[in-house]
């Protein structure tokens, strides 16, 4: 069977809105993902190295700012979500397939090379400039945060100025 | 008034409501496409703009619909988590993370979404970003210094450009729309073919209709807080509003009485209400009668609320404003507090007296003028200070 169309991007841009908007109603504060990342990452740390997260600057800063156990946070709940979610869509959308996606001008190992190294920078810069492409930039064009929004400028103005080096990765 | 949380949704529900957004969110992620680098990549080699579709026509959608629950007091806006701006890491994180975006192919949240559809390098990305996190984490005293640098707080970007509310979401609907015809334009050209999903006029021109309707909106809902504050300041627009007054002495002795039903909303500053202040009264500055806090002060039903401040003009400004934004039961001290200290906290009998009446109301202030100072200092004892316990902002980001 053959995978459905995906939906039109004003439609799903639309929909992704609303829901962007209900969550600032309901709860104060938009969407996000690498918020995730980093709670399930002082999680790892402090049960691997308890000794460590304690005195070491930045778990220390982070237990300051959040109490109880890193994972009971709020995003790590709406990415399980996610999961959740996508999961559904690509259920319904006969999606559903293990493949290691890329170019076939590269080898998979270039592939798996680069999307680690890129998820390692992602991971990196969205510490550095709090929040990703879903809280930083999308939350914080809809509560128009200057912050935000400069953010979202430095990644897609990133991304642009960096694409031609790259570019053999893709077309 | 939203945000509803943590008041009409616990703080445990919340998680439960997370889960939920979660799912929408991943389940619209994927059938728009973002669970395949291809097309998210496509944005910056002009063979595919869903991104640039989807995000934008998201992000414009949300901050209408915010300045649409600002304007109709539906949303407290200062609850609500603005991103704080610190200049320098913003735009070199954004730099680093726009690279991580072209190297990778994803960036966190469509890494998930595709990763629960079994794509292998979308897994490893997200490895990736755990790898990412943990060295910021360890390397944090060599970054904190660009981290912590330019603290701006937190302001809104029409605030910082100088322009308002409205003109500012104006424009950027009308960037949006503009990008929208575009980037349909770069892709066809690129492909070498047009896209027989945006071949159609029809789209755009409802597209751009309902951009230009949306537009408008933003014009005719300007922020409604700055356009009342605007309003109360004109004296005319003062002067023939109806209000309806409270004399000293009936305040007087509704506060001997001890009136269940009283309210006393103080307007004057922090310093002023902790020197002295009458009992049953609640403190806060013109510009808090529109947030949640005073919110669920003023509408606490039966409660007959009496605005005062030093002088009876400045009392009015905030009745105005309580009724205009549609709380019931307002009235306002007849000349102020000034005139109240004048009638019963330091009231002197004057010599003579005409009248039966008025010789009942010189005798009934020269009481008043005992009575009172007790509650006051009653009330100064249970209470320690003016300052009510206030709403904090939500906390969130990434």
């Amino acid at each position: 069977m053959n995978s459905t169309k995906y939906m039109n991007p004003y439609l799903a841009g639309f929909f992704l809105g609303l829901i962007l908007l209900v969550t600032i109603y309901i709860t104060g504060r938009g969407l996000g993902a690498s918020g995730a990342v980093k709670s399930a990452v002082v999680a790892t740390v402090e049960t691997v190295a308890p000794v460590h997260t304690s005195n070491t600057k930045f778990y220390k800063e982070y237990g300051e700012e959040h109490t109880g156990n890193p994972l009971k946070n709020w995003l790590v709940f709406e990415v399980i979500g996610v999961v959740i979610g996508a999961f559904i869509s690509g259920l319904i959308s006969n999606r559903l397939k293990f493949t290691l996606e890329h170019s076939p001008k590269i080898k998979s190992k270039i592939r798996i090379f680069g999307a680690l190294i890129g998820g390692a920078l992602f991971g990196f810069g969205a510490q550095l400039g709090r929040g990703c492409t879903s809280g930083a930039a999308l939350s914080g064009m809809a509560v128009l945060s200057f912050g935000g929004i400069i953010t979202m400028l430095a990644i897609f103005g990133g991304a642009y100025a960096f694409a031609y080096f790259f570019r053999k990765l893709w077309l | 008034m939203g945000p509803l949380v943590p008041e009409v949704i616990g703080n445990e529900l919340n998680f439960v409501v997370a889960l939920f957004v979660g799912i929408a969110f991943g389940f619209i992620l994927e059938q728009a496409g973002f669970s395949t680098s291809k097309k998210l990549v496509g944005l910056f080699y002009g063979y595919d703009f869903t991104v640039l579709r989807v995000f934008f026509t998201a992000g414009v959608t949300a901050m209408i619909g915010v300045v649409a629950l600002n304007h109709f007091g539906l949303i407290d806006i200062s609850l609500v988590y603005v991103n704080p701006t610190f200049l320098w890491s913003a735009l070199v994180g954004g730099l680093i993370m726009g690279l991580g975006f072209v190297v990778g192919g994803y960036c966190p949240g469509t890494s998930v979404c595709a990763a629960a559809i079994g794509k292998i390098d979308a897994m490893i990305f997200v490895g990736g970003s755990f790898l990412g996190v943990l060295v910021f984490a360890e390397g944090y005293p060599l970054f904190e210094g660009l981290y912590k640098a330019a603290n701006w707080g937190s302001p809104r970007i029409f605030e910082t450009l100088g322009m308002s509310q409205s003109l500012f979401a104006f424009l950027l609907t009308a960037i949006a729309v503009g990008a929208f015809w575009a980037v349909t334009l770069i892709e066809n050209k690129v492909n070498g073919k047009p896209n027989p999903e945006f071949s159609s006029k029809k789209l755009y021109y409802g597209l751009t209709a309902i951009a230009l309707v949306i537009g408008l909106a933003a014009f005719v809902m300007p922020d409604r807080k700055e356009a009342m504050l605007n309003q109360v300041k004109d004296k005319n627009y003062i002067a023939n509003y109806p209000v309806k007054m409270i004399t000293s002495d009936e305040l007087a002795f509704r506060l001997i009485d001890d009136d269940k039903d009283l309210q006393l909303i103080d307007l004057r500053s922090p310093k002023e209400f902790d020197a002295m202040s009458l009992p049953k009264s609640n403190r806060f500055g013109l510009e808090n009668i529109f947030e949640k806090d005073v919110h669920n002060i003023l509408s606490i039903k039966h409660k007959r609320n009496i605005f005062l401040a030093n002088d009876e003009a400045a009392a009015m400004k905030g009745a105005i404003l309580a009724k205009e934004l549609g709380y019931e039961n307002v009235s306002v001290l007849k000349g102020g507090l000034d005139q109240f200290k004048t009638d019963i906290l330091n009231f002197t009998m004057p010599s003579q007296t005409a009248g039966r009446s008025q010789a009942d109301t010189f005798r009934f202030r020269t009481k008043a003028k005992e009575l009172i100072p007790i509650l006051i200092q009653q009330n100064k004892l249970t209470k320690n200070s003016g300052e009510q316990k206030k709403s904090k902002r939500v906390v969130g980001g990434c």
